[in-house]
């Protein structure tokens, strides 16, 4: 149902995001997009927790960083090849979110919102404090790039090429799971979960599952930046980062497939842009989501999809005119 | 004929309340049985305690012989216990065709891992919720508003609606709680007829509580009164009418 206009919605958007780097003047940018991407993978994740299940993660950056300690550690300290520590603490961030929601998503309420905001304040202090194995608040250095089967991943624009790649795909995957009989049951939760219960669908069990696959495709996206920037510290992880990526989710526009997306490299890109106007750019920052909140309320991508609804209307108006 | 729901002696307490003493409730294979009583009677918190949505103090709950007492409500709707809802429950982030596909949820068999890689499975069970969806929406007359929101329907449809989603489920037993509230003497009518025709075309047993007395009277097969958490009156419709407790209960007669 759907899956060729998916499949090449995905294919459509990896040409659009390998374009990218060859229209921008800087070299400087791709960077900036390697961690549009980064986020990006968080919040596509974070997306399906929220915008589709209906679940708030206040923990989310955690998560991002329990990958990327995890894969960082698991190279430097233990010696392990760089893909097989990826997997592994893509597991591990997996196994940690399946722990916590086990007792919390039997519940129903803010429990998971709660018991994630207190596990992204322990994880915060594990980090700072366990200085013999983390370096502390100071992080840690000397995390090797990526290499798979001989390939070194040693330039930014292969590292932006692979990442490009790796997001159409977790795409796809996201747009198939949403259109099946679980993703129904997903929205199903969201809206009215007692029916839901009725219908059969097993709510915790359901809950869990994408809690644990959000959490996953953070660890994957936390591991894949302790390789990008070969250097990992807890400032990068805090509470902040993730209130960012929820309001990354809801800009974008919440429960559209490709809103977190928009999001995520929207929030990336524009400090990037504000830099220009130093003493006023948090100010800047600021205004601009209160107004993107206020006049799109559907988010970013509910935004544009109305903006080309009017437009195609106009289009056929005027076709319409002259037949 | 055989009872297919047997609910026995149950007891549901909030707090210091007694919502249901000792309730008995039964459904006859095939049959329209309705559940009706003064307001706070606990006519809802009894299809509540049968679904495993509250949990009963004592007392069992039987479906066809298997014992449902204890399980969650997912595994009772696994098993075959639909019900729709008072105020209504509709998924309105979803069109109305997929709150159909939704309600099929329990007949199809695939998982996560056959969606992501688009396995022949996911393609045979997502064609047949969407034939089972089309066939239930054709059945109420909802067809050609599938692909509108659900959320968008006015609220007589919206009751359709989930009638056709309970349906998807095929259920075993289909339980109705006030399906008529709001909806004009017109819809009620047709309401009526969809019931009976639930039970003649689909073999659906249903239970029915309802407020709508000339709906209760005109389809039901029989009759139990509720009163205070209490079953006052079983029978026929004729029979409780009649029943001088039932019409004290409803007149606020008797000093239960």
């Amino acid at each position: 149902m759907g899956f060729s206009r998916d499949l090449s919605a995905c294919g459509g958007f990896l040409v659009l995001l390998l374009t990218l780097p060859h229209l921008l003047a800087n070299d400087y940018y791709i960077s900036v997009l390697i961690l549009g991407c980064l986020a990006a993978m968080t919040a596509v994740g974070l997306n399906l927790l929220i915008g589709f299940a209906g679940q708030i993660s206040l923990g989310h950056a955690a998560f991002v960083g329990l990958g990327a300690y995890a894969s960082g550690l698991l190279t430097t300290l233990a010696g392990w090849p760089v893909l097989p520590a990826i997997v592994c603490a893509v597991a591990l961030t997996g196994a940690a979110a399946w722990l916590i929601g086990i007792p919390t998503l039997k519940l129903s309420g803010h429990y998971l919102a709660m018991a994630t905001l207190g596990f992204g304040i322990i994880v915060s202090i594990v980090f700072n404090e366990a200085v013999d194995l983390t370096g502390g608040p100071s992080g840690f250095v000397g995390i090797p790039r990526l290499e798979i089967f001989g390939f070194a991943f040693d330039t930014d624009l292969s590292y932006y090429r692979l990442l490009a790649a790796l997001l159409a795909v977790q795409m796809l995957v996201f747009q198939n799971v949403i259109r099946s009989r679980a993703g129904r049951a997903l929205r199903a939760i969201h809206t009215a979960e007692a029916a839901a219960r009725c219908m059969g669908v097993d709510v915790a069990g359901a809950k869990l599952f994408v809690f644990t696959l959000s959490a996953g495709a953070a660890g994957l996206s936390g591991a894949l930046y302790a390789h990008y920037l070969e250097f990992v510290a807890p400032s990068s992880f805090g509470f902040l980062h993730s209130v960012q990526y929820i309001v990354m989710v809801v800009l974008g526009g919440m429960g559209n497939a490709w809103g977190a997306i928009l999001g995520a490299f929207f929030l990336t890109a524009l400090p990037e842009f504000l830099r220009a106007f130093e003493d006023v750019e948090t100010v800047l920052y600021g205004g601009i989501l209160i107004l993107s909140m206020m006049f799109l309320p559907e988010g970013l991508a509910g935004g544009l999809a109305k903006l080309w609804g009017r437009v195609r209307a106009k289009r056929d108006a005027g076709e319409a005119g002259r037949g | 004929m055989a009872d297919l729901l047997q609910a026995s002696a149950v007891s549901v307490r909030f707090g210091g309340v007694a919502a249901l003493s000792e309730a008995d409730f039964t459904v006859p294979q095939g049959r329209i049985a309705s559940l009706i009583g003064p307001n706070g009677a606990g006519k809802t918190t009894l299809f509540n305690a049968i679904t495993g949505m509250v949990a009963a103090a004592s007392g069992s709950v039987r479906l066809a012989g298997r014992d449902l007492t204890g399980l969650p409500p997912h595994l009772r709707a696994r098993a075959g216990v639909v019900r729709t809802f008072q105020n209504l429950q509709l998924f309105t982030n979803m069109s109305v065709l997929e709150n159909v596909m939704t309600g099929a949820h329990r007949r199809l068999g695939y998982g996560v891992l056959a969606a992501v890689l688009k396995l022949p499975a996911y393609w045979r069970g997502e064609r047949e919720a969407g034939a089972i969806a089309r066939e239930c929406l054709a059945f109420v007359g909802l067809s050609d508003l599938a692909d509108a929101p659900a959320g968008d329907l006015p609220y007589g449809k919206q009751r359709l609606l989930e009638m056709a989603r309970a349906l998807a489920a095929d259920p075993v037993l289909l339980l109705l709680d006030e399906p008529a509230a709001g909806l004009n003497p017109r819809e009620t009518k047709a309401l009526g007829q969809l019931i009976r025709r639930m039970r003649d075309e689909r073999g659906v047993t249903v239970a029915l509580v309802e407020h709508d007395m000339d709906l209760v009277m005109g389809i039901s097969d029989e009759i139990t009164v509720l009163s205070f958490g209490r079953v006052i009156a079983r029978g026929a419709p004729g029979e409780v009418q009649q029943n001088p407790e039932v019409v004290a209960a409803y007149l606020g007669g008797g000093e239960e």
